[in-house]
């Protein structure tokens, strides 16, 4: 059952990118979808009852949640804000060219 | 094309993808009910095999580190993509057109509370950072987290109204560096083990006593390695983006 | 008790999420993504995952709402 939350993130962001009229909104809309994949990975390593995978005051234990998604989720939460600078950049750029910030805007698509 | 006949022909495969995952969850093991074996072999080995304790980090920078190396490649083109898009138009502005020189906005006047409590939370963020990063093996924490809590801190100025300060205390060379240095160490860390004879990124520094800040072997060094990148790199796109955003006189 | 803090936190997540993309303006949608970056945080922590939401902290509540700012900033000065 958690992880319609999951399939309700992915949806909700791509109904965000297909009907955005702004290219900043949409890659906010894209942070959305991002965080679907977050919320699934750390779901599927959850355990009932489960501790954090920190050892430093405890013993290791098999009550440990899974420490491997963990580390997938991680280093993506920090890289994709960078990805996402990229695209604020893009868009940055398409307004200089075009002076347009409208995906649906024909002056965008002729270049 | 009409928005209209755009968002139904979104609809419908919409609707299609949301079946789909549903049908797709109703195939995992229900939520609480972690299956796979990795999981638990990495909890059970990482204290007594590495010395960490920390078993997020030692994923991370050990056992799987050739992944992180390609995360950290990502971020790096990223933040380089950035600077070069963001650049290009700087030169073009710096050469003639004047369309941005002129309009300049008086600055707003930022409140002295809000100054005042900016300038007393750079230390403390910067301390925070350095801890996060150097006992990454220890408790949670590491170079990305680290990281990114490092690269706030020269905002904290920027936010208390002195952008000439902040563009002192992260010079841009500086940055260009630390981002670069960060990035070629973790590949030259795993360089080391290769010359000590032994796998690309394999532990070979030695371990310590568990739980001590000088123990784990190559983690905490990736840890610092990291963290200078990911300080150095999201500070770069932050100063590029001020470089943009903001009319500078002097 | 666990199981109701989970739930709390997942349906704040679905709703901050839903207020992010059905808010069309970008200055306001930018202050909302940040209240959904808390709520993430707060989901992955009580997910036992204290690594992720220590780095989601920073970018969910300061990196991509300044971005997003700036961005404005630097378009809405040549309009």
């Amino acid at each position: 059952m958690p992880f319609v939350l999951a399939g309700w993130l992915f949806v909700v962001g791509l109904y965000g990118i297909v009907s955005s009229r702004n290219f900043i909104h949409m890659v906010m809309c894209m942070g959305v979808l991002q965080s679907s994949t977050y919320v699934l990975l750390l779901e599927v390593g959850y355990k009932a009852g489960g501790t954090a995978p920190i050892f430093f005051d405890t013993q290791p234990s098999a009550k440990a949640v899974d420490p491997v998604v963990q580390a997938l989720t991680l280093t993506d939460v920090v890289v994709g804000v960078t990805v996402a600078a990229l695209l604020m950049a893009l868009a940055v750029q398409t307004h200089k060219r075009t002076g347009s910030v409208d995906p649906t805007d024909t002056r965008i698509m002729a270049g | 094309m009409s928005t209209r006949t755009r968002l139904l022909l979104f609809v419908l495969p919409a609707l299609g993808v949301a079946a789909l995952l549903v049908w797709s969850f109703t195939g995992l093991p229900s939520f609480g009910h972690y299956p796979g074996p990795y999981g638990n072999v990495v909890n059970a080995q990482v204290v007594p095999v590495r010395h960490a304790t920390n078993a997020v980090a030692s994923v991370n920078f050990d056992f799987r580190g050739v992944d992180t190396i390609g995360e950290e490649f990502i971020l790096f083109a990223a933040v380089m993509g950035t600077s070069a898009l963001l650049r290009v138009q700087r030169r073009e502005r710096q050469e003639g057109s004047s369309d941005d020189r002129d309009e300049s906005h008086p600055a707003a006047e930022t409140a002295g509370a809000v100054q005042v409590i900016c300038m007393a939370l750079v230390a403390p963020i910067v301390l925070l950072g350095i801890y996060i990063v150097v006992h990454g093996h220890l408790t949670p924490g590491g170079g990305f987290q680290g990281g990114v809590i490092l690269a706030t801190a020269p905002l904290m100025v920027y936010l208390g109204g002195r952008y000439i300060v902040f563009r002192q205390v992260s010079p841009k060379g500086l940055l260009d560096f630390g981002e670069g240095a960060g990035a070629g160490g973790f590949v030259a860390i795993g360089f080391i083990a290769m010359l000590a004879g032994a796998a690309f990124l394999e532990n070979v520094f030695p371990l310590g006593k568990a739980s001590e800040v000088f123990s784990a072997g190559t983690i905490p060094v990736i840890n610092l390695s990291v963290g200078l990148e990911v300080a150095g790199g999201l500070l770069l796109v932050m100063w590029e983006f001020l470089e943009q955003a903001l009319v500078v006189r002097g | 008790m666990t199981g109701v803090l989970q739930g709390l936190t997942m349906v704040s997540v679905a709703v901050f999420a839903t207020a992010v993309v059905l808010n069309r303006d970008p200055l306001p949608q930018a202050m909302v993504f940040a209240f959904f970056g808390m709520s993430l945080v707060l989901l992955f922590l009580v997910l036992q995952a204290p690594d992720v939401s220590l780095s989601a902290i920073v970018v969910g509540a300061m990196a991509y709402p300044l971005m997003t700012v700036l961005t404005l900033a630097k378009i809405r000065q040549r309009r």
